[in-house]
């Protein structure tokens, strides 16, 4: 059972990334190569019609975590206090930017809530990777100081940054030069993302330019990848185990791969959808490598006194978890369904869309 | 340890406020809304279907900001209440992540689409989209409250050796004798703003001369609305909570209700009367003799056990300020009684349209309503004190062990400024929106 709602918040977590992230990507191409005031209110509009559609899928994964692990939601919630708060300003930010640019004519005010969105949708992108180094990483769990717990077990409290800024010390902080690699590559994979999703819903001017600069970013994405993988090797010997031991994981990381091998060849794609879905492959099998390789682990520990956070010794009774099956077989289709109809109605290219007012 | 717990109850009871601006108001204005384009699909008169649009203007701002500043609501749990999260995530995780899933989803996905997708559906789809948001806000109302309902009175649950709540009977969250008069309470009490902001608005474009013929829609439809709702929420579910406060929260009773001595026959209703903590007594009270006893049990002479009877670690611990809650909250629900029912008979009297003074009134009464549903939520919620769950968990014991009291005064200053801004914007669109105007076409 508690791998049924492992997998279920794996799942929507992952949809959360795939449709919220080419919406941090739609702001990131927006914030470096949108010029015209054309491109950019109809780029906007590529994100703007569908954000709050797709953050609900982060709420509903809170929601998900919450009710299956309430002791790993209370640890990481708390322990990453200050990431998490600035994440949730973030999102404000990003969110008033596509809500209000279209509200007054004026440059001016276009030009700041086009910054709001850029900008902040640049740092989620960041802070989304940075988190997921973080939760391969590992962290400080009690707070173990000379081998003693400061805290319960399965508590911690993460500083921004620890003096050294290494992955390898024994009190890591949220920001490392582990973490902003993978912060990096989050980045630049949601930039990849985001511009596939202008390509396919907008007829913007740089439509074509867009299809180069995702090949030269593809590029940066392989070597990232690779350096990144030789890194946490180094970091953590045992990071590729659970492959070895149960090769049918590999699946995941192939679905990376392909999405990456795949984009090399953006340039010769028949339509425009498909380059979207090997980016689509792309943070799909990102994500689910990374929480692969950890399974059935949460959170690592970082110290040897304390245990990591597995999905067994953080999860809910067994009659809890079964009784939500209940109904949440019943929401999963229908969230499944909403989304459909939704994208199914606003489907097709914006600027061609007829709103209807 | 004293200030931690002060800094995690003020950022919460901040954010909590500024978020409960928006969802009253979208809860029932997606009501008016579904009237609004219901009437329009019966009497195919274009001024309804105007009147539906434009309030889903209203709607969509006001949505925005509810999500955004609803999502910081969701993470507080586990940021400043980890103790809190881990002990009672398995019953009340339940609950919310029922939210996430059915009502907000529902909500925004077919918002989306009732604004941009009329002509692409035409009326009768786009008339149940209207219908699917009002679905969504008002299962997201029934979610939320069946939550605050179980920490008000624990039901279905079993408390294993290391402290933790565990669910023991689903269907027991929504047989919650608290929920159903709380919700409807509730709700009610949401559709009192929406008819509020609906009749204010109209009252505005007819005492400016402009757009006066939807200025009388709106004025007649939120006054019917306004006085039906007045009157449904002060009885029978006002009164249907405050019984329940009496039988499930005593301690709590006697402190709304300002009852510092137990008297020997009936209890006397108090009107008027500032709480002095120091003599244990009410300053300047005004109070009816008999009549709290009569209200809550329909009998005279019953004994209501005054603060006196209760252990003060039983008492909610700021007793002035969850009083004054209470008799603000009745206080105003009285007035809008009052003012909605006179605007009806002049309505009535068809003559309520050119009678300026009360036009004004209505105009101007429009932040109260809020003022009412906030302090009736800090009844609920200072009345709940010291406990987060009644009777079970303290407050003391549901904050995170290991984020600081700097930490959390640091992210409520941010969260301050922030929705200081956000509430600039909001007043800015709100204005913008409402002086266009329902005939204002965005090209």
């Amino acid at each position: 059972m508690e791998l049924f709602w492992y997998i279920a918040i794996a799942v929507v977590l992952t949809m959360f990334f795939i449709l919220d992230g080419y919406d941090f990507g739609t702001g990131i191409i927006h914030l470096f190569f949108a010029k015209e005031e054309k491109d950019k209110e109809v780029i906007t509009k590529a994100a703007g019609l569908f954000w709050d559609s797709n953050e609900v899928w982060l709420v509903a994964a809170g929601g998900m975590l919450f009710m299956a692990f309430p002791t790993f939601y209370a640890s990481v919630f708390s322990g990453f206090y200050l990431p998490l708060i600035l994440v949730l300003w973030l999102i404000i930010f990003r969110a008033i930017g596509l809500e209000l640019r279209g509200q007054f004519k004026f440059q001016m005010w276009k030009d700041i809530w086009d910054a709001s969105f850029g900008v902040s949708s640049l740092l989620l992108a960041l802070f989304f990777g940075i988190a997921l180094g973080n939760i391969v990483r590992g962290v400080n769990l009690g707070g173990v100081e000379k081998g003693i717990s400061e805290y319960e077990a399965h508590y911690f409290f993460l500083p921004l940054w620890d003096s050294s800024f290494s992955p390898l010390s024994k009190t890591p902080g949220v920001i490392d030069w582990f973490t902003i690699i993978i912060g990096i590559i989050s980045v630049v994979a949601l930039t990849i993302h985001g511009a596939n999703w202008i390509i396919l819903k907008t007829n913007s001017t740089i439509n074509n330019k867009l299809k180069g600069v995702i090949l030269r970013l593809n590029i940066v994405l392989a070597a990232l990848t690779i350096f990144s993988l030789i890194v946490w090797k180094i970091i953590n010997p045992n990071s590729f185990d659970n492959f070895i031991q149960k090769p049918y994981l590999m699946v995941f990381p192939i679905i990376y791969l392909t999405g990456l091998i795949g984009l090399f060849f953006i340039k010769k794609l028949k339509k425009d959808v498909y380059a979207f879905t090997l980016s689509t492959l792309l943070i799909l099998g990102g994500i689910t490598s990374s929480l692969a390789s950890l399974f059935p682990v949460l959170l690592p520990s970082v110290n040897t006194v304390n245990e990591p956070l597995t999905i067994y010794n953080t999860a809910a009774t067994e009659y809890g978890l079964s009784v939500a099956l209940n109904w949440g077989i019943i929401g999963f289709i229908l969230l499944f369904v909403y989304m459909i109809i939704q994208k199914r109605l606003m489907g097709g290219k914006i600027d061609t869309m007829d709103y209807g007012h | 340890m004293e200030d931690m717990l002060f800094y995690d109850r003020l950022q919460f009871a901040f954010t909590i406020t500024f978020h409960y601006i928006f969802p009253q108001l979208t809860m029932g204005l997606s009501l008016l809304i579904v009237f609004f384009k219901g009437k329009y699909l019966r009497n195919n008169i274009e001024k309804y279907n105007d009147a539906a649009k434009f309030f889903m203007k209203i709607f969509a701002i006001n949505f925005t900001m509810g999500v955004v500043t609803g999502i910081p609501m969701e993470f507080q749990f586990g940021t400043n209440w980890a103790k809190f999260s881990e002990l009672t995530g398995s019953v009340i995780g339940q609950t919310l992540a029922m939210e996430g899933m059915f009502s907000f989803f529902l909500e925004s996905s077919f918002l989306a689409l009732f604004i941009f997708g009329e002509k692409l559906m035409g009326q009768k789809l786009h008339f149940l989209t209207g219908f699917l948001v009002f679905l969504g806000s008002w299962a997201s109302g029934w979610f939320i409250l069946a939550t605050n309902a179980w920490m008000q009175h624990p039901v279905g649950y079993e408390i294993l050796d290391n402290g933790k709540f565990v669910l023991e009977n689903f269907s027991a969250l929504f047989s919650n004798p608290w929920l159903i008069p709380a919700f409807l309470h509730n709700q009610l009490a949401s559709v009192v703003t929406s008819s509020f902001v609906v009749a204010s608005i109209g009252a505005f474009y007819v005492l400016r001369n402009k757009q006066t013929e939807y200025g009388k829609l709106f004025l007649k439809t939120g006054v019917i609305f306004g006085l039906i709702s007045s009157l449904l929420v002060a009885f029978p579910t006002g009164d249907w909570n405050a019984k329940n406060v009496a039988k499930y929260q005593p301690a709590s009773f006697a402190a709304m209700e300002g009852i510092f001595e137990t008297e020997e026959a009936g209890a006397e209703i108090v009107l008027i009367g500032q709480p002095n903590m120091v003599e244990k007594k009410l300053d300047n009270k005004i109070a009816v003799p008999n009549i709290l006893s009569f209200l809550t049990y329909q009998e005279w002479d019953r004994q209501i056990p005054g603060m006196d009877h209760f252990k003060k670690e039983e008492l909610p611990d700021n007793i002035p300020a969850l009083y004054y809650s209470y008799h603000i909250m009745v206080g105003l629900g009285t007035i809008f009684i009052g003012v909605m029912f006179l605007s009806a008979f002049f309505l009535w009297r068809k003559k309520l349209y050119t009678l300026k003074p009360l036009l004004w009134t209505i105009m101007f009464l429009v932040p109260f309503p809020y003022i009412a549903n906030l302090t009736g939520w800090y009844t609920a919620e200072l009345g709940r004190q010291p406990y987060l769950v009644y009777g079970l968990l303290r407050t003391t014991e549901g904050i995170s062990p290991t984020v600081s009291s700097g930490n959390t005064l640091f992210t409520l200053l941010g969260f301050v400024a922030l929705y200081m801004l956000l509430g600039l914007l909001f007043l800015v669109l709100v204005g913008k929106t409402i002086n266009e105007g329902p005939k204002h076409q965005t090209h």
